[in-house]
C-alpha cells in the first residue's frame, strides 16, 4: 500500500514547461517513444500553449530516480552534509526522493526527533525526502521505539542501519510488532562479531595486503538468520546494500520460499571490487559492507538484472575530507553516492551491454520506491512531474564542478562518466537544472 | 606530490632492487667493521624518524643508519608529543614537512598510515611498519641474513611459522623471498592463518608443523598479543608452545631459525634455541643496521649511479 504522506518537500512554484521531441522511457509503464512532453503546473499533460519549451532532441526523460538509503548526518555532522546540501546533491543525480537512515547524533527514535526533522526538510529539502527511524531506541538493540506513533507522523521505515540488531529475540520482537506499526523493516545485516576488526572484504586481496578482513559470511549469516525470523512471523523485511554472492543466495532461497524480503545493492558493489583498494585510499575505497571479490560483483550483477536484488541505493555516506584522510584502518567506513549513482552504472554497465538501459531506470526508480512503498514516479499523463531529463551522451569528470554534496568522498572521484542530469522536476517542482 | 622514490611496500621493489640493495648493505657492513665507523655520505641531509608505535630495535636501528651515514637525525614518538594532544597524522607530517626533512621513517598501528602520510609530504618516505600490512626494511634485512648465512636466496625454502594474522614481517618477507626465487611456506593454527593466503601471496599454507621439514629456514613468529584484542586465537599460549613453538626437538640437522624480536621465549621460540649460536637472530639485528643505511643511502642517491657499487666505495673512502 502506497504511502503518501510520509516525504517532505520545501513549497515551491510547480514547473510549467513542454519537453519537445525527447526520447520518454518508463518501462515500468510500458512506456517508449519519442515526443514532446508536457508539464503544466507540476503535473504531466495539459497543452503546450505558451509554456516555455525545452529542445529535447538527444536526450532521455526517465521517471525520477529513487533512494532508499542515504545518510544525511542530520543532526549532528551538519558540517558533512545537511538536509538543503543531500537534497541538491539527489537532484543533481536525478533524484525525485530519498530516504534517510536514522543513525544520526543522536539518533532519530522518537516523535519528537521525527518530528523536528520533517519541519526542516519542508524548509531546505528540494525533492522529497522520507525519515527512517530507529528500531530500537538510541539504535542499541534492547527496547523497540514507538512505532505506532513514528508511523502515524510520517515515518518511512524502521531501521538500526549500521548497528545491527544483533539479539534475535529483540529483532524477533520488532517484528511481531510490524503488525501493528505496518513499517518496513530495513536492515545492515552483519554480524558484527564475525566482522570485528576488518576494514576490507577477506580474501586473497586481505591476505596479501594485511588488512583486516570482513568475511562474506558475516554479512550472509545475519541475512540467514532474519530471513527465517522474518518468515516464521511472516514479516517482511528490506536487505541492505547486499555485497556477498553468499547472501545474494540467501535472499534468492527466502523468495523462493514465499518470505517477504527484498533488497538493493549499491553501485559501488556493482562496479568496484577489493582489488581496486590497494593503494588503500580510505576516501573512495573504505565502506561497509566492503567492496568484495570479482564473483561477488557479477553474481549482485545478474541478480539485479533477474530481480532477485530489487532496486540500487547509494548508501550515500558523507564524511568530512580529514577524517577520510586517515590511516585505511583507522577511517570511518563510507562514501557518497547521490550524483554519481547513474552515470557510473550507465557508463560501466549499460554501455558495454551488460545491463539494458530499461532495467537500469526500473530499478533506479519504481523497483525502489515499492520497497519502502512510496509513490512510484511515472511518466504517465495527470501523474505528478517526478521526472529526471538525461543527456547520455555528456561526458563529464567526477568532482571536476566540485559536487553539491558537502563531502567529497565519492568511489568515483576523478573518474570520466558518461550520462549527466540535465533536469530534474521533483514533487512538481524544478529541483535542478543544468 | 611525491616527486622522490619511497618504500611503502616491498613489492615496489625489483629483484635488481632489492639484489642492489643487499650489496650495499654488505659494502656497508665492511665499513662498520673498520675503527671509524661513520661515513660522510649523507652530511647535510635530514632524516625525521617519526613512530606512532613503540619499537626498540626498528627505532634504534634507523636512527644509528642515518647517523652512521653522517644525517641529521631527529626522533619523534607519539608518546610526549602533539600526538598525544589529538594531532592527525596529516597535520603532524605536514608540520615536520616545514623543516624539509630529506626522508620521513614513519612507523603506525594502523595498515595504510604509511601511504597516507606519504600523501603530504614531498620528502622519501620509508615504511617501518604499519600495522599487518607491510614492513619492508624488516623484509630486506632478512633476505641479507639469509643471503650471508646461506649463500644464496634462489631456490631457498623459508617457512613462517605461528602467528601469521598479525604478522607484516610474514607479508612482506614472503613478497620479498618469492620476488628472489625463494619458496614460502606458512605454518600456523587453523585461527591464525589468514583466509586467502595461498591465493594473495602465492605462499604453501598449511597448519600442519611437520611440513617445516623441507624448510631451509624456519621463522619463528611472535605471538603478538597486543595486536589479539579481546584474544581467543589460541586456548592457550601453552597449547600453543606444544603445537607450534619451535625447539631443537623440531629440527633437523642443518635448518637455520629466525626471530624478528621481541622473542617469547618458552612460547614460539625455545629457551635453548634462542640462545644457540647457529639461530639467526643476533645476525638479523646486525643486518637491520646496514641494510637501513643501504635503503637511506639508496634513496637520497640518483638511482642510476648506485648501481655501480663502485660510487659507494669511493663515497666510503672520501
Amino acid at each position: 500500500m502506497t504511502r503518501n504522506n510520509v516525504l517532505v518537500q520545501r513549497p515551491g512554484p510547480p514547473a510549467s514547461l513542454v519537453i519537445r521531441n525527447a526520447r520518454l522511457l518508463d518501462p515500468d509503464a510500458g512506456i517508449d517513444t519519442v515526443g514532446d512532453l508536457v508539464i503544466r503546473d507540476g503535473r504531466l499533460g495539459g497543452v503546450a500553449n505558451g509554456l516555455p519549451e525545452l529542445d529535447g532532441a538527444g536526450l532521455l526523460v526517465v521517471p525520477g530516480f529513487v533512494d532508499p538509503h542515504v545518510h544525511l548526518r542530520t543532526p549532528g555532522r551538519e558540517d558533512t552534509e545537511d538536509i538543503a546540501s543531500g537534497s541538491r546533491a539527489a537532484a543533481a543525480g536525478g533524484y525525485v526522493a530519498i530516504a534517510a537512515m536514522p543513525n544520526t547524533d543522536p539518533p532519530v527514535d522518537d516523535a519528537q526527533d521525527l518530528a523536528a526533522l520533517r519541519d526542516l526538510a519542508a524548509e531546505q529539502a528540494i525533492v522529497g525526502v522520507g525519515f527512517i527511524c530507529a528500531i530500537t531506541k538510541g539504535q542499541k538493540g534492547t527496547e523497540l521505539t514507538e512505532a505506532a506513533e513514528l508511523a502515524e507522523l510520517g515515518a518511512v521505515a524502521l531501521s538500526d542501519d549500521g548497528h545491527p540488531v544483533s539479539n534475535a529475540a529483540v529483532f524477533r520482537r520488532a517484528l511481531q510488532y510490524q503488525r501493528l506499526a505496518k513499517l518496513p523493516l530495513t536492515l545492515h545485516e552483519e554480524d558484527v562479531d564475525l566482522s570485528a576488526g576488518g576494514a576490507m572484504h577477506e580474501g586473497a586481496v586481505s591476505a596479501r595486503l594485511g588488512v583486516g578482513g570482513i568475511p562474506a559470511v558475516s554479512e550472509s549469516v545475519a541475512v540467514a538468520r532474519d530471513v527465517a525470523l522474518a518468515s516464521y512471523e511472516g514479516a517482511r523485511i528490506h536487505i541492505c546494500h547486499v555485497s556477498a554472492r553468499e547472501t545474494v543466495e540467501e535472499v534468492r532461497l527466502g523468495k523462493a520460499r514465499g518470505v517477504q524480503v527484498t533488497a538493493e545493492v549499491s553501485p559501488h558493489h556493482l562496479l568496484l571490487v577489493d582489488e581496486d583498494c590497494e593503494d588503500l585510499d580510505a576516501a573512495t575505497r573504505k565502506m561497509n559492507p566492503p567492496l568484495r571479490g570479482t564473483a561477488d560483483r557479477e553474481a549482485l550483477l545478474s541478480a539485479l538484472i533477474e530481480g532477485t536484488l530489487d532496486c540500487i541505493a547509494t548508501d550515500h555516506a558523507p564524511h568530512g575530507a580529514s577524517e577520510k584522510e586517515q590511516p585505511f584502518e583507522d577511517a570511518p567506513f563510507g562514501v557518497t553516492g547521490l550524483e554519481t549513482a547513474f552515470a557510473s552504472l550507465y557508463t560501466h554497465l549499460v554501455l558495454p551491454g551488460k545491463l539494458p538501459l530499461e532495467v537500469l531506470v526500473r530499478r533506479m526508480s519504481a523497483d525502489a520506491a515499492r520497497v519502502l512503498d512510496l509513490p512510484v514516479p511515472t511518466l504517465i499523463e495527470g501523474a505528478p512531474a517526478n521526472l529526471a531529463v538525461l543527456d547520455l551522451d555528456a561526458r563529464w569528470v567526477v568532482g571536476a564542478d566540485e559536487f553539491q554534496s558537502k563531502s567529497r568522498n565519492s568511489a568515483f572521484l576523478g573518474a570520466e562518466l558518461a550520462g549527466q542530469v540535465r533536469l530534474t522536476i521533483a514533487g512538481g517542482q524544478v529541483a535542478w537544472q543544468r | 606530490m611525491s616527486p622522490r622514490r619511497s618504500l611503502i611496500g616491498i613489492a615496489d621493489l625489483s629483484r635488481d632492487d632489492i639484489t642492489r640493495l643487499l650489496d650495499l648493505g654488505e659494502r656497508f657492513a665492511e665499513v662498520m667493521g673498520r675503527d671509524v665507523k661513520k661515513v660522510p655520505t649523507l652530511r647535510g641531509r635530514t632524516i625525521i624518524n617519526l613512530f606512532f608505535e613503540s619499537s626498540t630495535r626498528t627505532a634504534t636501528s634507523f636512527e644509528l643508519a642515518g647517523k652512521r651515514l653522517s644525517a641529521d637525525v631527529i626522533n619523534v614518538k607519539a608518546s610526549g608529543s602533539s600526538v598525544e594532544k589529538g594531532e592527525t597524522l596529516k597535520d603532524t607530517v605536514l608540520t615536520l614537512g616545514a623543516y624539509q626533512p630529506d626522508v620521513l621513517v614513519v612507523r603506525h598501528a594502523a595498515a595504510g598510515a604509511v601511504a597516507a602520510a606519504a600523501r603530504y609530504t614531498d620528502a622519501a618516505v620509508v615504511n617501518a611498519g604499519d600495522g599487518k600490512h607491510e614492513h619492508p626494511t624488516q623484509a630486506l634485512l632478512d633476505l641479507y641474513t639469509m643471503r650471508k648465512a646461506m649463500g644464496r636466496l634462489e631456490g631457498l625454502h623459508v617457512a613462517f611459522v605461528g602467528d601469521v594474522l598479525h604478522s607484516r614481517v610474514a607479508r612482506s618477507g614472503a613478497i620479498a623471498l618469492q620476488t628472489m626465487g625463494a619458496t614460502v611456506s606458512f605454518i600456523a593454527p587453523p585461527t591464525l592463518l589468514p583466509r586467502g593466503s595461498a591465493e594473495g601471496l602465492g605462499v604453501y599454507a598449511s597448519h600442519d608443523i611437520a611440513d617445516i621439514a623441507d624448510a631451509d629456514v624456519v621463522y619463528a613468529l611472535r605471538m603478538q598479543h597486543e595486536r589479539m584484542g579481546s584474544g581467543g586465537f589460541v586456548p592457550s599460549l601453552r597449547e600453543y608452545a606444544t603445537q607450534y613453538g619451535i625447539g631443537h626437538h623440531r629440527l633437523r640437522p642443518g635448518q637455520r631459525v629466525m626471530h624478528a624480536g621481541p622473542m617469547n621465549r618458552g612460547v614460539e621460540i625455545t629457551d635453548q634455541l634462542a640462545d644457540d649460536p647457529t639461530a639467526l637472530v643476533t645476525a638479523q639485528v646486525e643486518g637491520g643496521m646496514v641494510v637501513r643505511m643501504a635503503v637511506l643511502y639508496d634513496l637520497l642517491s640518483d638511482p642510476r649511479a648506485v648501481r655501480s657499487a663502485d660510487v659507494v666505495t669511493e663515497m666510503v673512502a672520501a
